[in-house]
């Protein structure tokens, strides 16, 4: 355990002075759940570099999930959520545009929930659900997108004389990895993940933050986390919120070291929160 | 440390006795209706039994499953020996021996044949009510738990479904005499006089002139009967899906209706089917709207000959025996000992039918829940 995460902060370090373009921009964004009455999120901006982990921190009901959420526009499935101001560019273009199709955005930009939730079918079927979604039938195509995919959510190892079995045969942790893997495999821009660590024990959890510092090389990575060590390990950017603002928006060194904002300070130090 | 001293020894003794009365009446209530069931089923069947069997080989009564009902002759002759006979039989008989003195000779209907007719009409009935109320029931339920709001005529409409489903069964009846057997339209060669409105389509007519009294009809209305508890059944089971599921799917790019498909239904289905179970059940056993819809005494082909000679709209608007109402039809029949056989039988009969489609589902909905488990 101790190793891993040793390994972990070295591997982070590595990349941390990468170049990086803008991926996402959340420009003034306001949200309501409530048709505008309250506001969730007020005004928040932010750019979100490519191919780097950003961390989401901040204590719970500060709206973290809420903006993750904005991100893919899964939103959109409550009836009385609304954006009330602002805009959000991915790739450059404004997702709530009306030309944009929601369901074309979520195949480029994914998400990993914090309770694991595959599908109580096959390990296999999981990770090919997306690309079947999408029309593709191909006993070939899929087979190579299902291997690649565990690959790279590294659990090829374990899963590959068993992707006839059910997913729910797995352990926790894998079975988050196996989330993991069906995201992916339909190849998004970006990985949007929900607390995805916090219902796996402390060996798990390892695994897969050292997953998602193998798959920020070819994935934009936004993660809410409530551990701050988490954060700190696997995060290059890391923005921290209360009550639906924007209070600090750094590198993770820079925030975990010398916080500009008094407020950050006092959370990261665990005098609130 | 004696006994005295022991710290977990237990006091409020009249709490203990509260409890025991309390699970003792629970269990009591339970035997009791045990026991008043197995009374009945052992009853029905202990009477019923012997009219599926016969002394002679094969044993089985291979005739009551098959024929439909028929007249039972019975006279004595001049020395007082008592004799009856099914009216077929009787022709045949009459014919080789026509010098026979027959006396007191009377007629006892369906006291002969079979419920062959009836048996296979309502597995008719309740095939086509089922196809109809859940094709129609499960898509109101999709809509219902995933496309429609929350809004206040919705949970108006949701309420009024659920009172639905207390409506008395002749409501529905009348109804669907009113709607299917006299109003609902029909492509016909020639208007019948009893048309509500028609005009013309090519060379025939579209005639809002019902389907009479038929297997249609009653299928119809049966369907419409069971409606409420199929979708709000459905309803409950699709909205038991885990939410995770939903999101899931939405979040590797799935459309509304591909979610739907792929991440909901699928695992709705043992509820679906519970509900099923319960609506056959129901159904199969509802006497009131086919009596008016569907049924007719005077038939005697069976249903299958229709299809054969006239073809599938002959099939569907002809009208057909039914199980409940032919039991009705036998207990009202003069008390008379030589009647009692068929009419023991037939309840019996009636009795494993629903029972047999209940299990059939239930074995169904087991090993769908085997195959899917969260
Ligand atoms: N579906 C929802 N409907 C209404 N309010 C919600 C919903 N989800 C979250 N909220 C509210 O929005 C606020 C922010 O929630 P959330 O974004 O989940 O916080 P976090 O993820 O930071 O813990 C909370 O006050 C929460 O109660
Ligand atoms: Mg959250």
């Amino acid at each position: 355990m101790h190793d891993m995460s040793k390994k972990i902060t070295a591997l982070s370090k590595t990349t941390k002075n990468r170049e990086a373009s803008t991926v996402i921009e959340v420009d003034d964004i306001g949200f309501s759940y409530d048709l505008g009455k309250t506001e969730t999120l007020k005004g928040i901006s932010m750019e979100i570099p490519k191919n780097q982990v950003t961390a989401l921190i901040g204590p719970s009901g500060c709206g973290k999930s809420t903006l993750l959420r904005c991100l893919n526009r899964m939103n959109d499935l409550i009836d009385t959520a609304k954006i009330t101001r602002g805009a959000i560019r991915i790739l450059g273009q404004d997702i709530h545009a009306a030309e944009v199709d929601a369901i074309e955005l979520r195949k480029q930009v994914g998400m990993v929930f914090q309770k694991y939730n595959p599908f109580p079918k096959s390990i296999y079927d999981n990770v090919a659900y997306g690309l079947r979604i999408q029309g593709v039938k191909k006993k070939s195509i899929l087979d190579e997108a299902v291997e690649r995919s565990l690959r790279n959510a590294a659990l090829w190892d374990e899963a590959k004389d068993r992707l006839k079995d059910s997913a729910l045969g797995l352990s926790g942790g894998q079975q988050q990895r196996l989330c993991i893997a069906r995201t992916i495999a339909v190849r998004p821009k970006v990985i949007l993940m929900d607390e995805p660590c916090s219902a796996l024990d402390p060996i798990a959890t390892a695994k897969v933050e050292e997953l998602m510092l193998e798959l920020r090389k070819e994935f934009t990575i936004v993660i809410v986390t409530h551990s701050m060590q988490q954060a700190s390990r696997i995060s290059d950017r890391t923005a921290f919120f209360y009550l639906g603002e924007l209070v600090e928006y750094a590198s993770t060194s820079h925030i975990f070291t010398s916080p500009s904002v008094k407020q950050t300070e006092d959370y990261i130090s665990g005098r609130f929160g | 440390m004696n006994a005295s001293e022991n710290p977990f020894e237990s006091k409020r003794n009249w709490t203990k006795l509260r409890e025991k009365l309390g699970v003792g009446s629970f269990g009591i209530a339970t035997y009791f209706i045990l026991f008043c069931a197995a009374l009945i089923f052992g009853q029905i069947a202990y009477k019923g039994l012997p009219t599926f069997f016969k002394s002679e080989a094969p044993y089985v009564n291979t005739e009551f499953f098959t024929s439909n009902p028929e007249i039972l002759r019975v006279w004595h002759d001049a020395e007082g020996n008592k004799f009856s006979m099914p009216d077929k039989k009787f022709d045949v008989w009459r014919r080789d021996n026509p010098d026979a003195v027959i006396l007191d000779p009377h007629a006892l209907n369906y006291s002969a044949g079979g419920i062959a007719g009836p048996l296979i009409g309502t597995a008719l009935l309740v095939l086509f009510c089922m196809i109809i109320a859940l094709s129609i029931g499960i898509s109101a339920a999709i809509y219902l738990s995933e496309y429609c709001g929350k809004g206040r005529i919705m949970s108006m409409i949701r309420l009024s479904i659920l009172n639905l489903a207390g409506v008395p069964s002749i409501v529905f009846a009348l109804f669907g005499w009113g709607i299917f057997c006299h109003a609902a339209p029909a492509i016909v060669d020639h208007v019948d006089e009893r048309s509500l409105f028609a005009f013309s389509i090519g060379s025939n007519y579209l005639s809002f002139q019902g389907w009479g009294t038929s297997l249609l009809a009653g299928s119809c209305t049966l369907a419409i009967m069971v409606l409420p508890v199929i979708i709000t059944a459905c309803e409950e089971s699709l909205r038991a899906v885990p939410k995770g599921f939903r999101e899931a799917s939405f979040a590797l790019g799935s459309s509304q209706w591909q979610t739907i498909r792929k991440a909901v239904l699928p695992y709705a289905l043992p509820g679906i089917l519970t509900a099923t179970v319960l609506g056959i059940t129901r159904v199969a056993g509802e006497t009131a709207p086919i009596m008016l819809t569907a049924t007719s005494t005077d038939k005697t082909d069976m249903p299958m000959q229709a299809l054969q000679n006239e073809g599938v709209w002959a099939f569907f608007t002809q009208s057909v025996q039914a199980l409940p109402f032919h039991i009705y039809t036998l207990a009202k029949l003069p008390d008379d000992p030589l009647s009692k056989p068929m009419q023991n039988g037939a309840t019996f009969a009636f009795l494993l039918l629903v029972m047999g489609f209940a299990f059939v589902s239930i074995l169904l909905r087991n090993r769908v829940r085997k195959k899917l488990k969260w």
